[in-house]
C-alpha cells in the first residue's frame, strides 16, 4: 500500500514536499500506518495521536482533501495526507491549535450560572447530547471557508459549544452568552454545511449556528448583513441608523 | 512569572486541581504535555460512582464496603470512607457546572452497575462520561481564566534545600514540545496529574500512547515516594487486535462472556481482576473470548452504547448488534503511584499528587469500575486546596540555575546518543514481555527473566536515543524521553512483583496464589537513594 504525506519542515529553512511511502499493512487506520513509518522506516514524520479511539481528538488531518480522524479512517492506495487548514503548520502533520482552541474562551462556552435543583428530563438532555459529544479534533474549524475571508470568526465547534451551554436548561444567562456570538459568530457563517460532512462526531455545527440564529432574532438582534441589504441608511424603524 | 500553584498535566485531575486551587485564591498555571481535553480522562466510558440511590437502594456504607472488599485489605479505610462521602457532592457538583449526565425518567441522573457494586451506583453520560466531564471541567477552567500551556513536557522537578538540608520543590523543567527549548517554570508548589504507566505493556493496554508514567517516574528521581507499584489492573473487554475498550457498563448491562464453543465460563460482574483470570484462563487453554451484547437489542445499544457499536464496527469489524465481540483483557489502569498523605502531599515538601498518578491508597489492590473518575474529583479538589494554602505560606527562595543547566545539557545529549539500538523495537519488545510474565499471571522465575532483560535494556539505552535531531515538534525525541521514563518504572514494578510473594487483587502469582495477611499485608513503598532504588513493605 503507498501513501503520500505532505511533510513540511522550517528548520533550518522552510522546506516542503509531498513524499511517499509503502507500507506492507492491510486494512489499517491512518494511524496505524503513520506509526508503522515512523517506528520503522522515517523517524522523523511527525503527527500527533492519542487515544486511538476517536475520543481525543489528536490525530486530525487530511486525506484526500476531506479531514479525518487518522486512528479512524482506513487507508486506501494512493491516499495524499495533508494537516489541517485554517490553522499554522508546524512540521508535517502537527498543527499549532492555540488559537482554535482560544474561540472557546472568545465565545465564553461555558455554564455561567452555578445552577441548583434545575430538573433535567431525559428530553431535556437530548437537547444537546450529540452537541457534548465534541471532541475539539478541529476538523469542522479546518473545513470552514469562512477563515479564507475572516480570520476573526468565532468558528464552527466554539459555536456548537455555545448552542451546548444556550439549551442547557440550567443556563439561566442567554442573553450574555448570545450577546458574543453576534459579532464574527452566527451571522459570518455561510450555511455551506462543510464542517457537518466532515465531523466525526455526526455534530452539525451549521443547524447549531441555525438555531442560535432563531434564538439570537427571538432575543431582539437582527442579522446585520440583512439590516444592511437595505444600504444602511434606514433601520426598521425608519429612523437613521449609523 | 512565578506561580503559587503549577499543575502537570490537564486531564480531569489537573483541571479540577485547577480549579480549586484559583478559587482558593492561588495563582495558578496548568501544563501538559498534549493539549486540554485530550487526556486520558476523555476515554473514560463507565460512569463515576457516587451512592445517590437513584436507580436502586444504595448507601454510602455499601460504597465503601464494596470499595474494600475490592481492595483486598491495601486501602486506607479512612481514605475510602472520605472518598465515598464526597462523592455524591462531587456529583453534585458536576451537575451545577454543566456536565450532560443521562437521565431517569424522574429527572435523576441516571445510574448503572458496573463490576463489584452492589447497587447501580455509576452516574453516566453514554458511554462518553469522561470525555463530557472533561471537556466541561476545561470550559470551567476558561471561565476562571486558568493559564494553561500546552506541549510542555515535563523533564524534571526543582528541588532546593533549605538551611536544615531539607528538600522542598520549586517547580519544573520541561521541554516546550513546538519550540524544542527548555522552559523553567517557578512554582511554590508542584501538583502532578500526571496519569499512569499502563502503556508499559505497549500494545496490550487500552490506554492513549500518553499514559507513560512522566510524573511518577521524575517524581521518584526527585526524591518523593512510590507505593504499590506491582498493581496494575487489567479490564477484562478489549477489543482483541487493538486493544480498545469495550466498557464495563456492557456486562453491567447483561452482556456475556463465551469462550469459542459459545458457553459462558464466569461471572461478568465480579471484580476486573477476577473476570479478567478467568478470561486469560481460557486463552491459555486455547479458547478464543467474545463478548456477546446481541441480546440487549439496538435500541439499547444505541442510546446506552453507541461508541461501543462504533468501536467493533471499526476496529474488529463486527457489529455487535449481530456478531460477538472479539475481546482479551488489557492494561488498563495503574493502582499504583506517588504515595501521598490524606492532604495529597508527597514525601517531598510541597509535591502533591492527584489521579492516577497518586496513590491516595483507596483502589488498593484492585480499583473498582467507576471509582477512578470519582477519585480525580474528590482528590483532584482536595489537591488543589492543600497546595495553594502550602504556596500561601511559603517563603523559601527558589534556585533554578543548576536545573536549567541540567536540563539543557539532557535535552542536548540525548540527541548524541549513538543510536545502534532501536528503542521502538525494544518499546514493542518490553509490551510483550511485561503482558505475557507480569501482566494477568505473574511467577517468580517469569518476573526475574523479565527483571534481567530490563537491566540489559538500561545499560543499552545510551545505545538509543532519538534518530530525528531537529528542535521543533520532535516527537521522535518525545517518545524517546517517555520510553526513558517507562525503562525506569519498569524496574520498580518488577523488583516490587517479586518482593511480594502472595497474590492479592491484580498481583497474581501463579507460584503463589493465596493471600498471605502476615507478610504481606501492607503496601509496597519504593524511593531513591543517590540514584540507587530502595524498597519497603510498610503499613
Amino acid at each position: 500500500m503507498r501513501v503520500q504525506v505532505k511533510r513540511y519542515t522550517s528548520e533550518p529553512e522552510v522546506k516542503e514536499a509531498f513524499l511517499e511511502y509503502e507500507v506492507a499493512l492491510e486494512n489499517a487506520t491512518l494511524l496505524e500506518v503513520l506509526q508503522e513509518i515512523k517506528t520503522k522506516q522515517d523517524a522523523s514524520l511527525s503527527f500527533s495521536s492519542g487515544c486511538r479511539s476517536s475520543v481525543c481528538g489528536s490525530c486530525s488531518m487530511r486525506v484526500n482533501d476531506k479531514e479525518v480522524l487518522a486512528c479512524s479512517y482506513k487507508v486506501q492506495e494512493g491516499d495524499v495526507i495533508e494537516p489541517l487548514r485554517n490553522v499554522p503548520v508546524l512540521r508535517d502533520l502537527i498543527v499549532d491549535m492555540n488559537a482554535a482552541y482560544d474561540t472557546n474562551a472568545r465565545a465564553k462556552a461555558w455554564l455561567s450560572s452555578q445552577s441548583q435543583g434545575i430538573l433535567l428530563s431525559p428530553e431535556d438532555e437530548k437537547i444537546n447530547e450529540i452537541q457534548s459529544d465534541c471532541i475539539l479534533c478541529g476538523s469542522c474549524y479546518s473545513a470552514c471557508p469562512v477563515y479564507s475571508v475572516n480570520e476573526e470568526f468565532l468558528g464552527p465547534f466554539a459555536l456548537t459549544r455555545v448552542w451546548r451551554y444556550v439549551s442547557d436548561k440550567r443556563e439561566s444567562d442567554n442573553v450574555s452568552k448570545l450577546d458574543v456570538i453576534q459579532t464574527n459568530g452566527v451571522w459570518d457563517c455561510t450555511l455551506c454545511n462543510a464542517c457537518t460532512l466532515v465531523c466525526p462526531q455526526d455534530i452539525s455545527s451549521k443547524a447549531d449556528i441555525e438555531k442560535l440564529r432563531s434564538k439570537s432574532v427571538m432575543a431582539g438582534y437582527e442579522d446585520p448583513s440583512f439590516a444592511n441589504s437595505f444600504g444602511g441608511g434606514f433601520g426598521f424603524d425608519g429612523s437613521l441608523s449609523f | 512569572m512565578r506561580s503559587d500553584v503549577l499543575i502537570i498535566g490537564a486531564g480531569g485531575a489537573g483541571l479540577v486541581a485547577a480549579l480549586s486551587a484559583s478559587e482558593a485564591g492561588a495563582k495558578v498555571r496548568v501544563l501538559t504535555k498534549e493539549y486540554p481535553t485530550r487526556s486520558q480522562t476523555s476515554m473514560a466510558q463507565g460512569g463515576i460512582n457516587a451512592a445517590l440511590g437513584n436507580a436502586g437502594e444504595d448507601s454510602v456504607e455499601a460504597h465503601i464496603q464494596n470499595t474494600l472488599k475490592s481492595a483486598h485489605g491495601l486501602a486506607n479505610e479512612a481514605a475510602v470512607r472520605y472518598l465515598c462521602e464526597e462523592a455524591p457532592k462531587a456529583v453534585e457538583w458536576l451537575e451545577s457546572i454543566g456536565v450532560c449526565f443521562s437521565r431517569t425518567k424522574e429527572s435523576k441522573i441516571a445510574q448503572r452497575t458496573l463490576g463489584g457494586a452492589s447497587a447501580p451506583r455509576a452516574c453516566y453520560a453514554q458511554d462518553y462520561t469522561g470525555l463530557k466531564i472533561l471537556h466541561t471541567l476545561y470550559d470551567k477552567c476558561l471561565e476562571a481564566g486558568i493559564e494553561i500551556l500546552s506541549e510542555r513536557y515535563l523533564l524534571n522537578f526543582i528541588v532546593n534545600h533549605d538551611q536544615y538540608e531539607k528538600p522542598y520543590v520549586g517547580g519544573a523543567t520541561v521541554l516546550n514540545i513546538q519550540s524544542g527549548e527548555v522552559e523553567v517554570y517557578e512554582s511554590a508548589s508542584v501538583i502532578v496529574a500526571t496519569g499512569g504507566y499502563s502503556r508499559i505493556y505497549d500494545k496490550h493496554s487500552t490506554n492513549s500512547t500518553s499514559s507513560t508514567g512522566d510524573g511518577i517516574a521524575a517524581a521518584i528521581r526527585a526524591g518523593a515516594r512510590l507505593s504499590d507499584m506491582e498493581f496494575v489492573q487489567f479490564h477484562p473487554t478489549a477489543l482483541k487486535n487493538s486493544s480498545i475498550l469495550i466498557s464495563e457498563s456492557a456486562r453491567g448491562a447483561g452482556g456475556y462472556l463465551l469462550n469459542s464453543k459459545g458457553e459462558r465460563f464466569t461471572n461478568e460482574l465480579a471484580p476486573r481482576d477476577e473476570v479478567a483470570r478467568a478470561i486469560n484462563d481460557e486463552i491459555n487453554k486455547g479458547e478464543e473470548v467474545f463478548l456477546d451484547i446481541r441480546h440487549l437489542g439496538e435500541a439499547f445499544i444505541d442510546a446506552e452504547l453507541p461508541q461501543e457499536r462504533k468501536l467493533a464496527k471499526l476496529y474488529e469489524n463486527v457489529d455487535p448488534l449481530h456478531e460477538l465481540i472479539p475481546i482479551k483483557p488489557a492494561a488498563h489502569y495503574t493502582m499504583g503511584g506517588i504515595e501521598v498523605d490524606k492532604n495529597s502531599h508527597s514525601k517531598l515538601k510541597g509535591l502533591f499528587a492527584a489521579g492516577e498518578c497518586a496513590n491516595h491508597k483507596v483502589h488498593g489492590a484492585n480499583r473498582l469500575g467507576g471509582n477512578s473518575l470519582l477519585e480525580l474529583v474528590v482528590f483532584g479538589k482536595q489537591a488543589g486546596a492543600n497546595a495553594a494554602i502550602y504556596a500561601k505560606k511559603f517563603d523559601k527562595n527558589i534556585d533554578t540555575s543548576q536545573h536549567e543547566v541540567s536540563a539543557n545539557n539532557f535535552v542536548k545529549g540525548v540527541k548524541y546518543f549513538t543510536n545502534q539500538i532501536d528503542f521502538y523495537e525494544k518499546r514493542n519488545f518490553i509490551g510483550n514481555i511485561f503482558y505475557n510474565n507480569a501482566g494477568i499471571s505473574r511467577d517468580d522465575m517469569g518476573l526475574k527473566a523479565v527483571l534481567g532483560a530490563i537491566r540489559q535494556i538500561q545499560r543499552e539505552i545510551p545505545f538509543m536515543g532519538p534518530k530525528d535531531k531537529s528542535k521543533i515538534c520532535n516527537t521522535n525525541l518525545v517518545e524517546f524521553i517517555e520510553f526513558g521514563n517507562m525503562v525506569e518504572l519498569c524496574e520498580i514494578i518488577l523488583v516490587c512483583a517479586i518482593s511480594r510473594n502472595e497474590s492479592r487483587g491484580a498481583h497474581y502469582r501463579s507460584d503463589i496464589p493465596k493471600e498471605n495477611d502476615m507478610a504481606y499485608k501492607a503496601h509496597t513503598i519504593t524511593w531513591k537513594e543517590d540514584g540507587v532504588l530502595c524498597a519497603d513493605f510498610m503499613e
